[in-house]
């Protein structure tokens, strides 16, 4: 059933910039943007299950530090080889200085 | 003996499978600790640094290829077709491994415009090469996985040499070139080419036989070998230093192991080289964290030398060292250069007895055994 879960505060992460986030044993990645808007992926690559949170975040793209895969972390998009199977994304919603993602 | 063990670098034999069984393959790799906000500026791209570094290498080219064109029929031409070829059949060999990681450039389409440019010039296609170069950094130099291992245990020193001139590489990049034209992999590619990637390799193969094939008919039309020496011929007459650079980053070091420091060599070298190299010659950096682009790799060298061996001194220093390790490797094929970290560098990571570099046999799983042929007893 799905939950919303608070992930991080708002200032967790910076611009442009990428945290991990775990959950009941699962991995996520929290994202925000250059605009300051945020979002939520799997934690793992598609590829290789390397976490993302060790990529570089380019405007909306996040690339994985494994083999430099590439995602639309707002869409989860593949963005070619060598990944070619998207990234799942989750509902984000930021409350009172919180992140919170919608799981399950 | 020899033999068998040259089989185990085949990604279609059993190895494969024990390197599997045994935890090697995909494996969790050693890396140096590097604070995060440290590594987001190592990481960061820009355009700047690689176009002002390929302006002036196709400037060069084209500067060499003129006044080549402009002697030619004399001997005089000589020494500018040699400097063609070196950048053409050489250094295409970095600019093609930079671009196929897409850290070159910030902007995208720049990045994949070289790496299809260098892809043609140093006769890789660019599809199956970047599926090849993706497992090399998963299960680097692990036997039966990685197939971008250079010198194995024994080396075949004979294809090695005459491999300085492309007399290896070269009818290879054709006659996969004829294969994959026809719609066709061969089983090791097949092991790393996902399906839906497969179209793009056929194309290729076509377009890069239809420029060859013009270029042919021209050197027939006119009687003249210029439009060869210019075009293919490079990668034949100017791959030395391809070769010689190469050879430096895993030579006689570790198999089997999940720690970089254990199979890869820096090597420190001049200006002239490391421009010529893109920088390659930071090569545990670079395996340790292939996000950071070719340009700030020095840097980076800065942050985790730390923990490495000191990188050696020079191109001959390093050669050396990988001479005699790969003569002692045709009659000793456990030996591997093991190097001393220095104080207080993070041990050597070997989370288990098969990592320690020898790269001793693995136990075959059974099913493997029965499709090569030789059921296991009992």
């Amino acid at each position: 059933m799905a939950s919303w879960i608070a992930a991080c505060g708002v200032n967790d992460v910076d611009p442009e910039d990428v945290i991990p986030f775990s959950h009941d044993g699962v991995d996520y990645a929290i994202y925000r943007s250059p605009d300051d808007e945020y979002y939520a992926t799997d934690g793992h690559c598609t590829h290789e299950k390397t976490l993302l949170c060790d990529g570089l975040v380019m405007g909306r793209v996040i690339e994985c530090p494994k083999h430099n895969g590439r995602f639309d972390y707002v869409s989860g998009k593949a963005l070619g080889a060598p990944v070619l199977e998207d990234v799942r994304t989750y509902p984000v919603t930021v409350a009172d200085g919180t992140v919170f993602i919608e799981v399950g | 003996m020899n033999k068998e063990r040259l089989e185990r670098y085949s990604l279609t034999g059993p190895e494969n499978q024990a390197a599997v069984a045994a935890g090697l393959a995909t494996g969790d790799w050693f890396r140096s600790a590097v604070p995060r906000k440290r590594m987001k500026e190592l990481m960061r791209r820009s355009d700047y640094p690689a176009i002002r570094d390929t302006v002036i290498w196709l400037g060069l080219m084209g500067l060499f290829a003129g006044l080549g064109i402009a002697f030619w029929g004399s001997w005089r031409a000589v020494p500018f077709f040699l400097a063609y070829g070196l950048l053409y059949g050489s250094t295409s060999d970095s600019r093609w491994h930079e671009a196929g990681h897409g850290t070159a450039f910030r902007t995208r389409w720049i990045d994949q415009g070289l790496y299809q440019l260098a892809s043609f010039m140093i006769m890789r296609d660019p599809t199956t090469w970047r599926w090849s170069h993706t497992r090399h950094h998963t299960d680097t130099l692990i036997l039966g996985r990685d197939p971008e291992i250079a010198v194995m245990r024994p080396a075949r020193l004979a294809r090695l040499l005459v491999n300085v001139v492309g007399l290896i590489d070269v009818p290879l990049a054709f006659a996969l070139m004829f294969r994959h034209a026809a719609g066709r992999l061969t089983a090791d590619e097949a092991d790393y080419v996902p399906a839906t990637e497969r179209h793009k390799v056929y194309r290729t193969a076509r377009i890069d036989l239809a420029i060859y094939a013009v270029t042919i008919g021209l050197a027939v039309g006119f009687r003249t070998w210029l439009p060869v020496v210019l075009i293919g011929g490079p990668r034949l007459y100017g791959a030395l230093l391809l070769y010689f650079y190469s050879f430096t980053q895993h030579a006689g070091m570790g198999e089997n192991v999940l720690d970089y420091r254990l199979n890869t060599r820096t090597v420190k070298m001049c200006r002239l080289n490391r421009f010529l190299y893109w920088n390659m010659n930071y090569h545990v950096e670079h395996h340790m964290f292939p996000m950071v682009p070719y340009y700030r790799l020095p840097d980076l060298h800065e942050e985790v030398k730390h923990d490495l061996a000191p990188a050696y001194p020079s191109i001959w220093a390093a050669y050396k060292e990988i001479i005699p390790a790969v003569l002692r490797q045709l009659r000793d094929q456990e030996y591997y250069v093991r190097r001393e970290l220095p104080p207080g560098a993070a041990p050597y990571y070997q989370p288990a007895a098969v990592n320690d570099g020898r790269a001793l046999p693995l136990a075959v799983p059974s099913a493997a055994l029965w499709l090569r042929g030789s059921r296991p007893a009992g």
